[in-house]
């Protein structure tokens, strides 16, 4: 087994406004290498600050994160960036993607920041618009895809950068129940057949349905936290 | 691809960067034409003036200009033109002999200048035999005068008739002389035309009892001579002796109007500048608050704030150039339109241009160096505006960018 996720202890406490708010509190999170782990809890129970913290975008109040056994909390600004960049595999709730690139060019820009071969970014291009099924869609900006397509195209370009694992906030919100089955479907090959780490925060019972381990957050604390077999 | 990110991006709103292109190509034209313009009147001016009698440059014993005496006057020796002559930039040195004088003809007597000179070389600096309206030009086989019209209309004398000059020559010898007038010759300054007598250098020199003595010698320029230098480097070849005075010491009003006109400008161009820059200023604002989550999901996956800001940068600093390159391009056909068919105008303005010797017209200069400085204006404008979305983007933080 290889660790890829470890928070000690982290709390969040948002001091802007008159009274705290204690968005994450105390959370001990281990994630193994091959996880597809679904963070669920209701609205304002801490879900996107927990990924944000996890993710490298902002810096707990208290405790630490490691991902692959390195302190991201330690790191700089500079630092951080660059981590992401190589490390963490992105996917947002919607407007992932460069309006004015084509959905091929915004696979490729992720390579392109990591300083990849033009030969290799070019065959890795390819072979992530098959994967993810829009082969055909290469040329076109992401204005004239749709929201399905357009997380699709999210997914190819946060694996582009051979991330250690992915971090989706709510990636199927947006979505229609077929097209957020069918991108569920790609994150779920991706796990089974290339063991990548997923998590991703959802309100939808049908996305949790799909999911190997169930975290339940309320109130910025770990309620429940469950796995199951393989569906 | 960062390049094309960047040339994308400028297209993104294509109405807005047209707008921002118009309005740049606006200012950089309203500059250019003006400033083309404003040098072509001058450079007309500075000519004319220059080519009435002084030249561009003059050298003169040291304080002869406060005293225009002949004891101010120096030798010139083979050494003395030498110095001048190998001194690139001059195009013609024409050595001077001048002296006031009493001209009388019958029963008048007036006071004029009398000018002893070398007629070729003082035709290529100050284009004398163009003035010519009657008889012929120096000859210093002889020792005919020229004589300016309006003096010899004042003395009733004629080309052919005998014109006595009195006065006193080189060290207080005394000096008078008869001499025929070979020509007439008119000036578009009434100070010119009413007091000038050419004659041939020796013939001057001979009459004034100062054989080999010059009091100036008057510098015609090559057009693209640097007046400053000439005169800094003629001073230090030349020594302490001597003063040399360029058009701008002979004649200050005409250079501090020059001046003065060049600072207006600038500030007009200025305000222009600072409007136009106004206005870019918000279109950056706008799309900077438009992008407000992209720029944040860019920081999110991992594309550096260096970069980040070197993309934003790059609009500003590619719509400003495209807008300089059309400004400059809008540009260029009327200036060169201009200069080859320059503005006539006609009327009381007009004939009071003739009179001074003046073509009249407003002639508008082509050159390179005001649309490169424009251009560069343009760029530092844009460099200057692009320090805004550089700062944001140093600021930017992903979550906070990204919230909805
Ligand atoms: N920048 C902030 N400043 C102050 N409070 C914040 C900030 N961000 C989040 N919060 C608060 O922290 C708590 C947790 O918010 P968070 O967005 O993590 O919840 P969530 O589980 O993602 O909710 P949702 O399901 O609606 O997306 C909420 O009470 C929220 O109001
Ligand atoms: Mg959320």
């Amino acid at each position: 087994m290889e660790t890829v996720i470890d928070s000690h202890n982290i709390s969040k406490v948002y001091e802007e406004t008159a009274i705290p708010v204690h968005a994450v509190s105390e959370i001990h999170l281990h994630l193994e290498r091959g996880e597809f782990t679904a963070l669920v809890g209701p609205s304002g129970s801490g879900k996107t600050t927990l990924l944000n913290l996890i993710g490298g975008l902002d810096r707990p109040t208290t405790g630490y994160v490691e991902i692959g056994g390195v302190n991201i909390t330690k790191l700089k600004d500079n630092q951080l960036i660059d981590f992401r960049l190589n490390n963490i595999g992105f996917i947002f709730q919607s407007y992932n993607l460069i309006p004015v690139l084509t959905a091929s060019e915004n696979i490729e820009f992720i390579m392109l920041l990591q300083g990849r071969s033009k030969s290799e970014r070019e065959t890795r291009v390819h072979e992530l618009l098959r994967q993810v099924g829009i082969e055909d869609k290469h040329d076109v900006r992401p204005a004239q895809l749709s929201g399905g397509q357009q997380q699709r195209v999210a997914v190819a370009r946060a694996l582009a950068s051979k991330p250690r694992f992915m971090l989706a906030d709510e990636p199927t919100a947006n979505l229609d129940s077929v097209a957020a089955g069918n991108l569920l479907d790609i994150m779920a090959k991706l796990n089974r057949e290339e063991n990548m780490t997923f998590i991703f925060s959802t309100h939808d019972a049908r996305v949790i349905d799909r999911a190997r381990r169930v975290i339940t957050l309320q109130d910025g604390r770990v309620i429940s936290d469950e796995r199951y077999a393989q569906k | 691809m960062i390049i094309r990110l960047i040339w994308r991006n400028v297209w993104r709103n294509k109405r807005r960067t047209l707008i921002t292109v118009m309005s740049v190509l606006f200012a950089v034209l309203i500059a250019i034409s003006m400033k083309s313009l404003q040098a072509g009147v001058f450079g007309h001016l500075i000519k004319n003036v220059v080519s009435f009698h002084s030249g561009y440059i003059q050298i003169h014993k040291k304080n002869y200009w406060d005293e225009q005496t002949l004891d101010n006057s120096f030798v010139s020796t083979p050494a003395l033109v030498r110095t001048i002559e190998k001194q690139p930039g001059i195009l013609a040195a024409v050595p001077r002999i001048e002296s006031f004088v009493l001209a009388s003809s019958g029963e008048v007597t007036l006071g004029a200048l009398c000018v002893g000179t070398e007629g070729e070389a003082e035709d290529v600096v100050t284009h004398l035999r163009a003035n010519l309206i009657s008889g012929s030009y120096l000859d210093k086989r002889t020792n005919h005068t020229l004589l300016s019209q309006g003096l010899a209309e004042k003395l009733h004398l004629h080309v052919g008739d005998t014109l006595i000059l009195l006065g006193q020559g080189y060290q207080g010898a005394q000096a008078a002389g008869k001499f025929a007038v070979g020509g007439i010759v008119k000036f578009g300054s009434p100070a010119l035309n009413s007091s000038l007598i050419f004659l041939p250098l020796t013939a001057a020199q001979e009459f004034l009892s100062a054989e080999n003595i010059l009091t100036a010698f008057a510098l015609g320029l090559n057009e693209s001579a640097s007046l400053e230098t000439i005169q800094t480097s003629l001073r230090a070849g030349l020594g302490s002796e001597f003063e040399v005075m360029s058009w701008k010491d002979m004649m200050p009003d005409i250079a501090t109007h020059i001046k003065a006109d060049g600072t207006f400008y600038n500030i007009m161009i200025g305000i222009l500048y600072f409007i136009i820059s106004f206005g870019i200023f918000g279109t950056v604002l706008m799309m900077m608050n438009e992008r407000r989550y992209e720029l944040g999901m860019l920081l999110a996956i991992g594309m550096k704030r260096r970069l980040i800001a070197f993309t934003l940068l790059g609009e500003t600093v590619c719509t400003s150039i495209l807008g300089a390159i059309a400004g400059a391009g809008v540009s260029f056909p009327i200036v060169w339109y201009l200069q080859s068919h320059p503005i006539r105008f006609g009327g009381e303005v007009a004939r009071v241009y003739s009179d001074f010797g003046f073509e009249p017209v407003i002639p508008t200069l082509l050159d390179a160096g005001i649309f490169i400085d424009q251009a560069l204006v343009v760029l530092l404008i844009a460099l200057l505006l692009g320090i805004y979305p550089l700062t944001r983007a140093g600021r930017l933080s992903p979550i906070t960018s990204m919230r909805q």
